[in-house]
Order: C-alpha cells, then sequence, then structure tokens
C-alpha cells in the first residue's frame, strides 16, 4: 500500500462495464490478501521440498526429511513395543496363574487385555462384555467351554466351531425337530422351564424327565447341568443365550443352535491372548 | 417433425415397458416403470398437439422455466432439511431406523445429502444461472425449450436417484450414487445445460462476461468432467441397476475423492459465487470491490481446487507423496477462497447501514461470514495434524454443514427473496419480518449444529487416539457413541430451527408470488434505495 492518502471509494474508476447495472471498481487487491497468498505458497513450496511431493517415473521425491507415514507409525508401535519389552517377556513367561501375583503383571495384562478386547472382542460380547442374545456374558460364573484360565485361552487361541481352525472347540447339538414329535418337544420345553425355576405347565412336563434323559442328558447332564467339555449349556440356572421364553426354547430344541467364535492366534500375538485371558477371566466370573 | 416426436416417444415407453418386464431389481423396475410413464405422457401430449400451429417463440428474457426453478429450489429444500433432521434424530435414537430397510440411515442419508446438494442447491444454481446469465448478457436463453429439457431432465433425475436410494441401489460412492442409467441420464440433461447457457454468452449484447458468468461456466464445465471420470463403470446386466467400478482400491478411492472434493470446490463454492457475484451488487446497488481481484481469485481458486482431494484420503493406503501435494493445494487455496468473500463484504462498503434495514442483504452477509469461516476451516484440517485428530469424526460433518447451510443455504435463501418478487412482479416481499425470523432461526440453528459438531467430533478424536501409558487403547468405539449422545440430540434442535426457518420462508415466497401483503416498506429503506 502506498503512502498517499487513503482514496474513497467514489475516487476509484469502475471498470467501465456495466451489467444490468453492475459495476465494478478498478480497485488493487488488498495487500494483506495478497500477501497471504505468497505466503501460502512459499510455505507450500517449503514443504514440497521437505516431505515426499513430486510424482517421478518410479516413485516419488522423497523430501529432505525422509518422512513416510508407514515409518512414522512403525517408530511410534516400536517406542512402545521396546518401552514394554521387559514386562512382555515376563508375561510370556509367567505361568497364567501366577500372573495375578505380580502387580505389575496384573496393571500390564490388564490394560492390554482391556485394549484387546474393546478393539476385537466388545463387537459381539459388548463394550462392558456383559453380553448378547447368542453372544455369552463373560461377566457372569456361567461358562459353555470353562472359565478358568487355561480354558479362556483355549477358547480365544482357537475360537469355537472356527472353520479356519483345527483345534477349535466343536460339538453341534442334533435339530431335534428332525426325530421328535411336536408334542415331545412341547414336553421338553416345559420340562426346561421347570428345571430352570421358571413357571411351567405341570401336565405337560410331567412325563418329560424320560425324554429328557433319552435326548438331552448325554450332553447336558442327567439333571441339566450342562458339560464344559461339550459346550453344552447348563439348563438349570435361569441363564439363556438365545432366550428361556417358550418360543426361543422351542427353537432352540427344534432347529439347535450353532454359535461360532472366530479364533484369535493368527490374528493377534501371544502375549496378547494372554492379556485378554486374564482380562476376562478377572471380570468377576473367572472359575 | 410432429410424427417423429410421437414415434420417438412410443419408443421410449415401449423400451421402457420391456427393461421394466426383465428388469432384475426393485430400483430398476420401478424406474422403468418410472421412464415409461414419463414417455407416454409425453406421447399423448405430442398426440393431442398433432397439427397445431408451433407456438410463437417468445421474446424478451425467458423467466418461466426461472419461476419453476425457484418452486423446485424451495420445495426441495424443505424436502431435504426434513430428511436431515430425521436421520439427525435416527443417530441420537437408533429406533427411529423402524427396522425397515428403506428407512434406514444407510439409505436415507444419500438421501438427505443428494436432496440438498443436488435437488436444492442444483436446482438454485440452475435457476439463478438462467436469470443472471439473461441480464447480464441481455440475451434471451438460447435453444428455446431446451431450458425446459435441463428442468425437467433434472427433475427426473433427482426422483430416479432418490428412489434408488431408497430401494437400495447404490454405486456407494459419495455424492455420486446414483447407478449408471441415471449417469448417462444426469450427462445428456448436463449437456444440454451447458449448451444454454454457453449458447447465451456466445449470443450475448453485452462486449463483455460478466465474472458471475465466469465461475458458473466453469462449475457446469468442472462438474461434467467430474462427473464422467467418477462414474466410469460397467453394468452387471443391462437390466439391473447394479454396475461395477472401472477403477479399484486406491486408485477409486482417489477418483471418487478428486470428484467429491471438487463437488464441494466446483457444484458449491464456484456456482455459489456466481449467485454471490450477482445478487450482492444488486442488493447493496454498490459496484463490487475489485475487478482485479474477481480475476486473480477465480483463476487461482479454478487451478488449485482441483488438485486438493487428497487430503480426503490422508494416512491411508494413499501414497505420502500424493498426500503432500492435497495438503499444500488445499493451504494454497485459502486465500483464493477468502478473495471471494472479500470481494462480496467490501462491496458492501459505504452501505453497511443497510444491514440494519434490509434483512435480505443481512442474509447474504451471514452467508459470506460463514463462507469465510468455513474456507478457512477447510485448509486447517487438511493439515496432516490436524486431520489425524479430525479425520472420520463430526468436526467434518460440522465443518460440511457450516458451509452447506450458512454458505449455501443462506445465499440462496437471500437469492429466493430477491427473485421472487421480480419473478411474480411484486413490488416487494409480503413480510420483511418473516426474513428476519428466518434469518435469527436459520442462524442459531447453524450455530448449534456446528458448535455441537466441534465438541463431539474433537472429543470423539480425543476419545479414539486416548491410550494409557503402556500404550494401550482406553476407548472403545462403543463408549465414544454413547458418550456423544447429548450433543447429537443438540444438532438434531439445530436442524429443527433451521428447517423451521426454511418453511417460514416458503410461505413468505408463497404469499408474496400470490400477491399478499403485509406490513408496509420500512421509511428508512425507501430513503436507502433512493
Amino acid at each position: 500500500m502506498s503512502k498517499k492518502h487513503k482514496m474513497a471509494d467514489e475516487d476509484y474508476p469502475t471498470t467501465g462495464h456495466e451489467w444490468d447495472g453492475i459495476r465494478e471498481y478498478d480497485k488493487p487487491m488488498p495487500r494483506w490478501w495478497l500477501w497471504t497468498f505468497f505466503a501460502t505458497i512459499i510455505f507450500s513450496l517449503a514443504y514440497v521440498i521437505a516431505y515426499p511431493a513430486v510424482p517421478l517415473i518410479k516413485g516419488a521425491t522423497p523430501g529432505l526429511l525422509g518422512y513416510s507415514s508407514r515409518a512414522q507409525l512403525q517408530r511410534s508401535l516400536d517406542s512402545v513395543a521396546l518401552e514394554n519389552a521387559e514386562i512382555e517377556q515376563l508375561l510370556l513367561a509367567t505361568p497364567l496363574e501366577n500372573i495375578a501375583k505380580n502387580p505389575s503383571l496384573v496393571r500390564y495384562a490388564s490394560a492390554g487385555g482391556g485394549a484387546v478386547f474393546r478393539t476385537y472382542c466388545a463387537q459381539c460380547h459388548g463394550a462392558g462384555a456383559q453380553g448378547a442374545t447368542g453372544y455369552p456374558n463373560l461377566q457372569d460364573d456361567d461358562w459353555l467351554w470353562g472359565g478358568d484360565l487355561a480354558a479362556l485361552e483355549q477358547t480365544i487361541q482357537h475360537g469355537i466351531r472356527s472353520d479356519a481352525d483345527e483345534d477349535t472347540r466343536y460339538s453341534e447339538m442334533p435339530k431335534f425337530g428332525e426325530f421328535l414329535e411336536e408334542a415331545q418337544i412341547e414336553q421338553l420345553v416345559e420340562y426346561l422351564r421347570q428345571i430352570s425355576g421358571q413357571d411351567y405347565l405341570a401336565e405337560t412336563s410331567a412325563n418329560a424327565e424320560v425324554l429328557f434323559a433319552d435326548n438331552c442328558a448325554a450332553c447336558h447332564g442327567q439333571n441339566g447341568e450342562g458339560n464344559h467339555e461339550q459346550g453344552a449349556p447348563n439348563l438349570k440356572d435361569a441363564l439363556w443365550l438365545y432366550g428361556g421364553d417358550r418360543d426361543a426354547l422351542r427353537h432352540s430344541i427344534a432347529n439347535a443352535r450353532f454359535g461360532v467364535m472366530p479364533a484369535w492366534n493368527t490374528r493377534i500375538t501371544p502375549a496378547q491372548i494372554r492379556q485378554v485371558t486374564f482380562y476376562v477371566h478377572q471380570l468377576g466370573g473367572g472359575e | 417433425m410432429d410424427v417423429l416426436k410421437i414415434v420417438f416417444f412410443a419408443f421410449v415407453a415401449l423400451i421402457a415397458a420391456m427393461a421394466a418386464s426383465f428388469g432384475l431389481d426393485q430400483a430398476y423396475i420401478l424406474h422403468a416403470l418410472i421412464i415409461m410413464a414419463v414417455a407416454f405422457y409425453l406421447f399423448l401430449r405430442a398426440v393431442r398437439q398433432f397439427g397445431e400451429p408451433a407456438p410463437v417463440v417468445g421474446t424478451g428474457y425467458q423467466d418461466d422455466v426461472v419461476r419453476a426453478g425457484v418452486i423446485a429450489t424451495a420445495f426441495w429444500g424443505v424436502v431435504g432439511f426434513l430428511v436431515g433432521v430425521f436421520i439427525a434424530f435416527q443417530l441420537a435414537f437408533p429406533a427411529l431406523n423402524f427396522d425397515l430397510p428403506f428407512t434406514t440411515f444407510g439409505r436415507v442419508r444419500p438421501l438427505h445429502t443428494s436432496a440438498v446438494i443436488f435437488a436444492f442447491g442444483g436446482n438454485a444454481l440452475i435457476a439463478t444461472s438462467f436469470y443472471i446469465v439473461q441480464r447480464t448478457c441481455a440475451a434471451r436463453l438460447w435453444g428455446g425449450n431446451l431450458s425446459w429439457f435441463v428442468f425437467w431432465g433434472y427433475q427426473l433425475f433427482i426422483v430416479l436417484a432418490a428412489t434408488g436410494y431408497l430401494l437400495g441401489a447404490t454405486q456407494s460412492k459419495e455424492y455420486a450414487e446414483p447407478e449408471w442409467y441415471v449417469d448417462i441420464w444426469l450427462t445428456l440433461v448436463w449437456v444440454a445445460y451447458l449448451a444454454v447457457f454457453m449458447g447465451t454468452i456466445i449470443k450475448r449484447k453485452e462486449p463483455h462476461i460478466y465474472v458471475a458468468n465466469w465461475f458458473f461456466l466453469s462449475f457446469i464445465v468442472t462438474v461434467a468432467m467430474l462427473h464422467l471420470v467418477n462414474n466410469l463403470s460397467l453394468p452387471v446386466s443391462i437390466y439391473g441397476s447394479k454396475s461395477v467400478q472401472l477403477f479399484s482400491g486406491v486408485q477409486d478411492a482417489l477418483t471418487q475423492w478428486w470428484y467429491g472434493h471438487n463437488a464441494v470446490g466446483f457444484f458449491l463454492t464456484s456456482g455459489f459465487l456466481g449467485m454471490m457475484y450477482y445478487f450482492v451488487p444488486k442488493q447493496t446497488g454498490k459496484p463490487v470491490f475489485s475487478y482485479k481481484l474477481s480475476i486473480i481469485h477465480f483463476w487461482s481458486l479454478t487451478f488449485m481446487y482441483i488438485w486438493a482431494g487428497p487430503h480426503h484420503l490422508h494416512y491411508t493406503a494413499l501414497p505420502d507423496w500424493a498426500q503432500t501435494l492435497g495438503m499444500v493445494f488445499s493451504l494454497m487455496l485459502w486465500m483464493p477462497s477468502w478473495g471471494g468473500m472479500i470481494n462480496g463484504l467490501m462491496t458492501l462498503n459505504g452501505a453497511w447501514d443497510k444491514l440494519r434495514t434490509d434483512p435480505v442483504l443481512r442474509m447474504m452477509v451471514i452467508s459470506l461470514a460463514f463462507y469465510g469461516m468455513s474456507t478457512f476451516e477447510g485448509p486447517l484440517m487438511s493439515i496432516k495434524v490436524v486431520n489425524s485428530l479430525s479425520h472420520y469424526t463430526d468436526w467434518t460433518i460440522g465443518h460440511v454443514h457450516s458451509g452447506a447451510l450458512g454458505w449455501n443455504g443462506m445465499i440462496t435463501f437471500g437469492a429466493l427473496y430477491f427473485l421472487v418478487p421480480k419473478l411474480w412482479h411484486r413490488e416487494r416481499l409480503y413480510s420483511d419480518t418473516m426474513v428476519s425470523w428466518h434469518f435469527w432461526l436459520a442462524t442459531i440453528g447453524i450455530v448449534f449444529y456446528a458448535a455441537s459438531m466441534w465438541v463431539t467430533g474433537i472429543m470423539e478424536g480425543l476419545m479414539w487416539r486416548e491410550v494409557d501409558a503402556q500404550g494401550f487403547l482406553v476407548n472403545s468405539f462403543a463408549d465414544t457413541v454413547s458418550a456423544k449422545f447429548p450433543m447429537y440430540v443438540v444438532r438434531g434442535l439445530g436442524g429443527v430451527m433451521y428447517l423451521a426457518g426454511a418453511i417460514i420462508m416458503c410461505v413468505n415466497l408463497w404469499l408474496t408470488a400470490t400477491g399478499a401483503r403485509r406490513d408496509t416498506p420500512h421509511a428508512a429503506m425507501a430513503i436507502a434505495a433512493e
């Protein structure tokens, strides 16, 4: 901006054109605007020199700083890994049952396990491990395949009915709708409601004990107490994975259920598996 | 000629009927039926008019199509805002998805974005560009009824796009969701639009082309190019809506965001700057602030916008060099964008007192203020470190809406308030008080919207990256979702206010057009207008 006296609007000429009554002043561009524009251009040129920017035949100019977003990420992962290297080794060397005896291991395993849980497990089991229909609650002490540390680790490593893993936990309940009469299924429904302490139709469930013994007891136990070896749920505790109302029970008996959990040993590290095992175990229901 | 028309429409109706019977999916069948109905109607019309003498070609400015465009703009605006309010509350209260495929967020969200950007914004651009190009060229629209083809063709595009979304036909490209045959139709309409606009400029009686027309022309040409390249795809079947993209992986992502960002750049910025360059000087009655500035900022904006798209893909599979270029071009865009704001605001020099008395001018000024704010926020968010916090969060949503509601919405409202009395030959608007109500409802609504999205966006970004001393993640995704609930309600309320303002506008415009009169003009206004 020159030093001369600031001109009033009316002193400026217009360009001399007029469109539908609109004219344009022939004023200079605001200096601050122009200088800021130049400043952004100069900054951008400097940035382009400093960072990867100009594409060439093969690859691009690397930039003076040698920056790469992958390297930046790797550095930050490496620095965390380095800081945690010692305790991670300790975690891998310590038997699962002994983690609880070392406070720093407890902190490391539960924080790390929590992070793993929130990233990979929460989608099905809920952010608070509260479960949902078809996805077990991990806070209670009702376990399908066992709730001690070794059993939990096995489940997390190999999953349940997971196609991808030969060592996966596997069992398959028959679809009793293919073998039993509808009336028999109704009897079993009432019987299950009886042994789980819900209201039931006494005359319907009266003769179901034999039916239960013949068809269900092999897996679910003589009294319906369940069996961890086969992932057969306890039927007496009134904790239902798929619901304990008559419709849900009828559906479970007639069509069976086939819950699947992926195997995690190919997707997360052994240390992470131990962490999340410990984390789930200490949620409250661990055996 | 008449015979040709009849045969052509009959042929189209027949083809559409065949397509409907062979159609493989709901959307395709419905669309074939819609096209059949339209072609059949045109066929009947052509038969009825057979042998009638050709209608007299009008003289003077062609304003009937602009009037239709104004009505369409107001209508689609309310529809788009209403759908927006609905999906805003869906995010706060998921039960509003109603467990129906047609009403889930995933299908209704593109309905909202397309309704506000393409139906509301697009109709506003077509209507105002037709109005402005005639006035500033002192020439009637070129091509006779071709402008009507553009108008109705564009409405058909909107209906096909919207019904397709609800029935699940989408190519899953943001702001480019319509499937292949809808894209082809839009291409035809767009070429006609370009022809009408260019034709009018070519036969202009003014020696020079006014700056508003530079912006409109860059908008029309660039959108054509963006649309063609981003929609390169191959239909799976000629009888189905599904198509497969030509590009894949990161190439597809980059093409998509080259398109997506320039839809913002050329549709929502250049096009609306064209509106601004006409209506602001008209409403103030003052010359445009600086011709030089308009040249420099036009060319720098046009040149730089087209490279800024990669900033949507920071820290992704996109190579670092492309991210760098996306960022620096976005930074350099800051001043070119602000050039339009300066030229608009400084045009008020010597007329600032009119803000007290003229609510329509107030609307245009606030739109420039929001334009300035969001074109500062954009470059800021394109800086990689800022983007690493803001990306994928609601901050982006807030940014888009302060631009869309504040800039595009308000300048369009200002234009509608300007146009309706002119187009329906009324002395003035029905009520200035209602304009003031609209102004305050919309402004406060935007503040609610933008502020709540800043808070929730930054909060969610911080929660996502929060790790403990040993580097472990602290929050699960569901934790961040539940933390956002109160802000989602505030955002929804902001939307309700904005919608309420738009409804007040529609009532006001309707009464103006039908000739009702209410409060007397301010004495001060009469003086200021000289």
